[in-house]
């Protein structure tokens, strides 16, 4: 008895099985368990196991990848670059002057013209180069209750806001380094037509933010429908030139609940990156969107890069149910399947020398 | 009062003990000794409270935190924790914050219901009630409130709440009889004996008016030695001194037998007691495997350290130009402005954190749960249970599973281990004459009596004699007990019908099969009682013997004595030993004869003892008896003065004859031995034995076949040449054979195998630092040197302690091989002790080596499974886990690290929190554990029918580095395919068809998903058992992550200040891109490990690969 309970003391980490005394003149049950003898199944990975598998991955990556690959093909995309850092750039004068203080937006326009139409729904996006979204002072710096419509959020910006969560003691909404410098360059589009006139193409700004974004996560404070009230005795962002109220004048797309908003909060992966600014829709059946020919794209210029050395560009691009163009998916795809299907020959060969060798000559040890 | 002190000082001084310190001064009964006797020095002793339990209700929360931040690996955590509380890190201190709450409170919470559990026996222990006698009435207390002093009494079947001095007892001839069963396992009954002058005392008054102060040592563990004297105090008369020894004492948790109560007492009470001192825990033994976990640990750590620095350095670097430390959309805040100086610091712990999960926490529960729970398949095995004991194996400690498999040197004992120890009487020979006995049979007297066949049968006064002398020194020259069935007076009434109602117990198996035999024969039988033995010769003509003194047996001496006196008053000393031990002291009988028999014997087997007398004068037996009471009443250095009265008494001894008994061989030995040697172990055979006979068993149990070249370095060998020759020989025979099995190894080895046989002496020779240290080494070198090049080696006529020096020997030889001890009886606890894997075999010899060992099994063949099979499948489990969690660290971490290139080297956390706190812990922990437990690669019978398939693990191959480095090279691999996997898919593109642009987060996810995937495939890819556990397991974790993910990016919780992953999993899986690249990114980063492992096979296949796929050809 004594023992028994002595034998339980041991050091940390020096377990002690205390099957001494239970098991004693009682025979081990012979369960399938307790014997190790469970019912398996036991594979083994031979090369004539895999050699199967290698050649059906081969063959279904294969055509996957030829079909992605093409599909990434038929995408048109259009970039352009309008961060004026050339003196023979249209914005050069714009990014040269700029300065937080100007009350009169800067605007430039660039001319270019689109080789292909573009058929289906254009997404007009805008990219920023070495923009690190991805920093993280900058990820944690907005509060999320606040975005939630969270009253005490509201007047009590979470510290990790700092250094924009007040201004001169009064709380900053949004707040946070994210909201601060939220991209404000209004982009526009205009359709040269050959004739000479400019017709501007209607952007839609709908659908741009993730649908759960806009309707769950992110809520206007109380439910006051008049925001100018709800947001009283807030300060807007340092940087910014109206506040969160007035973004737009739209009911549905103000406040904490504007898309545009809500697609910069969403930080991007890498210091390169783009995000969704407007969806061209498709008229009818009969024109392409985008038809070929000449276009400007006016931008009131007033988001500084040239600070951290950022490029700023406009990508037009059609999407497919892949996404955007992107041929690495494609060609991996193709890669791998022809790697395995090489290998598949390769071990087809290994396996057929050495498995007949191994059979004949086996020493026995 | 100086007076006194000085008188104490005097009469010690008389008396001849300078050194007195380690002594303790009993009052029996806390009676001041008469005035002029002793100084009555009161000493403070704890109270009989067993405590067993580490914790209090108070210190237990502060103690055990204590405990278990004193690991290493713990601190390492908790140090994490707080820099995570302290500085401003990436990710929040919950991350590893709860996992090691989790680990500590799952510790402790086991630690705290052991604790309970101890606590509780400790109070059933303390509060059981116990008899003490004051002022002459008996008087029940709890047994935690005896004191050191106390008499008490102590009833049948009772256990002695405390170490006693037996005092009386109530069998009139002061004796009592008791078990150690739950001290050393030794079932059989031992007699203690009252101290002579009070072993009158019969009632409580008598008892109690005893005025005595006994002197004995302070307390010491081993459980068979005590000194001690008690001094008895009579009016009006000088003091008798009477010396104790250890049959004097009764030990806490023996129990009385046979005895209706006894009185005694306590001399060493509570945490003092013998039984209390010996429970302290063992030395722990580390296994390899866990070796090498911890050189891998330090990798990581440098890994660790590196991949912080190299990110700190890079990220000043980077932060060089201002526009890139602070540029105007992402401003520090004024206090971090300030903190110029620290923050490069900061800097590097946040780094530091960032990737620390590489080392995580939970691997050590992991390991340490696989090493528990996986010893219960050990303990249940019904394949190592045995019928007769009714005991499967047991598991001593759990921390060595893994070291089954690693065996390179087995030493195992002879007696017990290879054999059976099921003795059977075989012949004796006296005076060269030969007698046969028919049917005898340990334990039990089989078929109906016939007499001996003498096969020489010349008549012969002279012969007669001896014949007689050679029975009755057979009958008087013991230790046997005669097991009652029922306690008359101490005579048992079967025997005398005849029938087997009865049966002897003793320690020494042999002991029991000479005494049977010479019953059987009829020569005698023998009724103890009091200190005389009676004696029944052939016809019922009684002799009747006075039992004087017994000179026990010990393993040094190798021999018993016992001095008796005849009814004719003449002085007898027998004595029965080794022949080694006895031939050398004999100066008459026929020596010559007896020897060639005995040497015969040997050969055959057998073992053999002789037995020789002595008639002692009067004078003789005087200065005897002087000299034994003169060693016994001492109280130091006793044994050694016993020894040299020993020495002394045993000598000029006439020969009478010789015993032969054989031992057994076990069940399956020699299957067991070839098996162990298939394997690649090397087995070493260490016995006290004489060589004749060991060899013979080694012969039986195919140690040494007919084609091993048998070396002998022995006693015999040496005295014609020097040592140094020997061994120089010995060296130059064996060393051919090694460039030839070098040469050889490709093709089975058929090449000449070697057998040594060593004995002590020559041993101790080889061993000894010689006056030139160099040239002692250097015999040592040659030694290792011809022992290696030996399948088998063979020492005999070994000390215990030899044994252990083998072990050590061996041990720190230069290639540090594992050595695994197997042994059953006391002469083997410190070579079990000593080895890294010591197994105890539940023998006849008590129990002492199973409870000293980290295994114990029934049976020598229980060895076989337990290496080759559980040895095997408890090692790749091991290796494989240990591997896999660096893998899956490695591949959980390196993403991380490959972002902070993307991210301004801004410690970034490329996963979500609950992703990094859960990977480790839910969603890739049940899979590999579960592996752990219950992979087996091969089945059990392939393992068995093919022991060469535990070279394949041996020299611990799953773990060197060159494995290591291509788990951690895949891990590496892996990493890279994920992360640059993704930021391919995500480099300036859309994935979604409606256009919408995915964030940080879901690129995290994404490379989040595609790591838990791969690393759950990777280990069902490594899996080749899939029981619907296995199934079970990950197809669960895999189901589980993924419900989780939903769950987590479900809802909006309220509770969190963020909401980074609301719908982002969701939203990920929405888009087909996605989908196709999970896939892809899964399938590239199995892909080499599969080729890998494809091509191995198919090219080098291993002997167990070759197993795994069929039944090896049976041409061998």
């Amino acid at each position: 008895m004594m023992a028994s309970s002595y034998n339980a003391k041991e050091e940390d980490g020096h377990v002690a099985v205390p099957v001494g005394g239970t098991i004693k003149n009682k025979k081990p049950d012979n369960t399938a368990f307790k014997q190790q003898r469970l019912p398996a199944w036991q594979p083994i990975l031979t090369a004539g196991t895999v050699l199967p598998a290698f050649f059906v991955i081969g063959l279904i990556f294969i055509p996957i990848g030829i079909g992605l690959y093409v599909t990434s093909n038929n995408i048109r995309e259009f970039e352009i670059d309008y961060t004026g850092t050339d003196i023979d750039d249209p914005c050069f004068n714009c990014s040269q002057s700029f300065s937080w203080n100007n009350t009169r937006p800067c605007t430039c326009a660039l001319d270019f013209s689109l080789d292909h139409p573009f058929e289906s729904n254009v997404f007009m996006y805008y990219g920023l180069s070495n923009f690190y979204q991805n920093h993280r002072r900058y990820v944690k710096s907005r509060d999320d209750s606040q975005l939630n419509g969270d009253i005490n959020s509201l007047k009590n910006p979470s510290k990790e806001c700092e250094p924009y969560a007040r201004n001169e003691k009064a709380p900053i909404a949004p707040c946070g380094a994210i909201a601060n410098s939220m991209f404000n360059d209004t982009l526009d589009l205009y359709y040269v037509h050959p004739n000479g006139t400019r017709i501007q193409i209607p952007l839609s700004k709908k659908d741009i933010a993730w649908w759960t974004d806009k309707h769950v996560k992110f809520r206007n404070p109380g439910n006051n429908p008049n925001l100018t009230a709800a947001f009283q005795g807030t300060s807007k962002p340092i940087n910014w030139r109206r506040p969160v109220y007035e973004l737009d004048t739209d009911e549905e797309n103000n406040g904490f609940i504007n898309e545009d908003f809500i697609v910069w909060m969403r930080t991007a992966a890498l210091p390169t990156f783009r995000k969704l600014y407007r969806i061209i829709q498709k008229k009818n059946n009969m024109t392409p969107t985008l038809p070929r020919g000449n276009y400007t794209l006016e931008v009131s210029y007033n988001y500084p890069v040239r600070s951290f050395e950022g490029r700023k560009r406009v990508i037009l691009s059609t999407i497919s149910w892949m996404g955007g163009k992107n041929p690495f998916l494609g060609i991996a795809y193709i890669t791998v399947g022809s790697v395995c299907f090489f290998l598949g020959v390769v071990l087809l060969i290994i396996h057929h020398k050495y498995g007949s060798r191994n059979n004949s000559a086996d020493i026995p040890n | 009062m100086d007076f006194s002190v000085l008188r104490n000082l005097i009469s010690r001084y008389c008396v001849g003990e300078e050194y007195w310190v380690d002594s303790r001064t009993v009052y029996i009964g806390h009676k001041e000794p008469p005035p002029g006797a002793e100084a009555y020095i009161l000493q403070r002793y704890p109270d009989n409270r067993i405590v067993s339990s580490k914790y209090t209700l108070w210190n237990f929360i502060p103690k055990n935190l204590f405990e278990q931040f004193r690991r290493i690996a713990n601190f390492y955590f908790l140090l994490i924790f707080l820099v995570q509380l302290i500085i401003d890190t990436p990710t929040s201190p919950v991350t590893s914050g709860l996992p090691l709450f989790f680990v500590i409170t799952v510790t402790a919470i086991k630690q705290g219901y052991e604790d309970w559990l101890r606590h509780k026996a400790d109070c059933s222990i303390n509060e059981c009630p116990v008899d003490v006698i004051q002022q002459g009435a008996v008087v029940r207390t709890e047994s935690h409130k005896l004191r050191v002093g106390d008499i008490v009494m102590v009833r049948e079947d009772d256990t002695f709440p405390c170490d006693l001095i037996l005092l009386s007892s109530s069998r009139d001839d002061g004796t009592c009889y008791v078990t150690t069963a739950s001290l050393d396992g030794e079932s059989s009954h031992k007699t203690y004996y009252a101290v002579p002058d009070t072993m009158a005392f019969v009632t409580e008054q008598e008892v109690d008016s005893l005025h005595a102060t006994i002197e004995c040592e302070q307390p010491q563990p081993d459980l068979y030695k005590f000194v001690g004297r008690i001094n008895i105090y009579k009016e009006q008369e000088e003091p008798i001194a009477r010396p104790l020894g250890a049959e004097n004492l009764l030990l806490r948790g023996a129990t009385l037998k046979n005895t209706e109560h006894i009185y005694g007492v306590a001399i060493y009470t509570g945490m003092d007691t013998k039984m209390a001192l010996n429970y302290q825990s063992k030395s722990q033994k580390r296994s390899a495997v866990e070796k090498s976990m911890n050189a891998f640990l330090i990798v990581y750590l440098c890994m660790l350290i590196g991949k912080a620095l190299i990110n700190t350095v890079l990220k000043y670097s980077w932060q060089w130009s201002s526009d890139h430390d602070e540029p105007w959309y992402n401003q520090r805040t004024e206090i971090d402005r300030e903190r110029h100086v620290i923050r490069a610091f900061t800097d590097f712990l946040a780094f530091m954190v960032l990737f620390n999960y590489i080392i995580p926490v939970s691997m050590y529960v992991t390991v340490e749960m696989q090493k528990f729970l996986g010893s219960y398949f050990i303990a249940w095995d019904t394949d190592m249970y045995d019928e007769d004991l009714g005991q499967g194996a047991q598991v001593n400690t759990s921390d060595l599973n893994e070291e089954l498999g690693q065996v390179e040197y087995v030493f195992t004992d002879k007696t017990g281990t290879l054999t059976e120890n099921c003795m059977e009487f075989i012949e004796c020979c006296v005076d060269g004459h030969i007698y046969i006995p028919h049917a005898i049979c340990n334990g039990q007297i089989l078929s109906a009596a016939s007499s001996i066949d003498m096969i020489d049968s010349s008549p012969g006064g002279q012969r007669r004699d001896h014949e007689d002398l050679f029975f009755r020194a057979l009958c008087l020259c013991h230790t046997v007990q005669v097991k009652e069935e029922e306690t008359v007076d101490g005579i048992k009434m079967g025997l005398h019908q005849g029938k087997p109602t009865s049966f002897y117990i003793s320690s020494s198996p042999d002991e029991v099969a000479l005494v049977e035999g010479a019953f059987f024969w009829e020569a005698g039988f023998w009724v103890q009682r009091r200190s005389s033995l009676l004696w029944l010769n052939f016809l019922c003509v009684s002799f009747r013997f006075e039992l004087l003194h017994v000179l026990n047996f010990d393993s040094v001496r190798r021999r018993m004595s016992v001095i008796v006196r005849s009814s004719a008053g003449e002085n007898l000393l027998f004595c029965k030993g080794a022949d080694s031990s006895i031939l050398p002291r004999v100066v008459s009988g026929k020596v010559e004869q007896v020897r060639a028999r005995v040497e015969q014997n040997a050969v055959e087997g057998l073992r053999t003892l002789c037995v020789a007398y002595r008639s002692l004068s009067p004078a003789d037996y005087e200065e005897a008896c002087h000299r034994l009471s003169a060693a016994k009443l001492a109280l130091q250095d006793r044994d050694q003065r016993l020894m040299q009265a020993y020495d002394f008494i045993e000598r000029d001894f006439t020969l009478l004859g010789a015993t032969a008994v054989e031992d057994r061989l076990q069940e399956k030995a020699a299957d067991t031995i070839e098996s162990l040697h298939k394997a690649g172990m090397k087995v070493w055979v260490l016995t006290g034995d004489k060589m004749e006979t060991a060899v013979a068993t080694c012969y039986a149990s195919k140690l040494f076949r007919r084609s091993t070249q048998i070396l002998e370095l022995t006693k015999k060998r040496t005295e014609e040449q020097s040592l140094h020759e020997v061994l120089f020989d010995l060296s130059r025979t064996v060393e051919p054979c090694v460039c030839v099995c070098v040469f050889m190894s490709r093709l089975s080895v058929d090449c000449q195998d070697y057998g040594l046989i060593i004995d002590g002496a020559t041993l101790s020779a080889v061993l000894k630092p010689g006056p030139e240290s160099s040239g002692s080494g250097n015999y040592r070198e040659i030694f290792l040197e011809i022992c290696r090049n030996c399948s088998a080696v063979l020492c005999c006529r070994m000390a215990p302690l030899q044994k252990a020096q083998i072990v050590k020997l061996i041990k720190a030889s230069k290639e540090h091989p594992i050595t695994l001890a197997i042994g059953d009886g006391a002469n083997d606890v410190s070579m079990i002790l000593e080895a890294h894997v010591g197994i105890g075999i539940m023998g006849k010899e008590g129990r002492q080596a199973a409870r000293n060992s980290d295994y114990a099994i029934p049976k020598f063949k229980h060895l076989k499974k337990m290496l080759l099979v559980h040895g095997h499948f408890y090692y790749i489990r091991i290796a494989e886990l240990v591997q896999y969690f660096f893998y899956k660290n490695v591949c959980f971490i390196f993403p991380q690290f490959l972002y902070q290139f993307y991210c301004g080297f801004s410690q970034q956390p490329l996963y979500d929190t609950a992703y990094l706190t859960l990977y480790n812990i839910s969603f890739t922990s049940l899979p590999i554990l579960i592996y752990s437990l219950i992979e087996k690669h091969v089945s059990v019978e392939t393992l068995k029918r093919d022991p060469s398939l535990y070279r394949d693990v041996a020299k611990n191959s799953l773990l060197c580095w060159p494995v290591f480095l291509y788990w951690t090279c895949l891990g590496l691999f892996d990493a890279c395919i994920f992360f640059f996997g993704a930021y391919f898919l995500f480099d300036n593109t859309t994935f979604t068809s409606n256009g919408q642009m995915f964030g940080n987060w879901t690129f995290g996810t994404l490379i989040f998903t595609v790591l838990v995937f791969t690393v759950t495939l990777k280990l069902a890819l490594d899996t080749h058992l899939w029981t619907w556990i296995n199934h079970f397991v990950i197809w669960g974790s895999l189901l589980f992550y993924v419900i989780f993910s939903l769950l987590w990016g479900g809802i909006i919780w309220p509770f969190l200040n963020y909401q980074r992953m609301y719908y982002v999993f969701m939203q990920m899986l929405s888009s087909g891109p996605a989908w196709l690249g999970i896939i892809l990114l899964i399938t590239l980063s199995l892909l080499p490990d599969v080729v890998k492992k494809v091509l191995c096979r198919t090219m080098c296949p291993t002997a167990t690969e070759r197993a795994q796929v069929g039944p090896l050809p049976d041409r061998i």
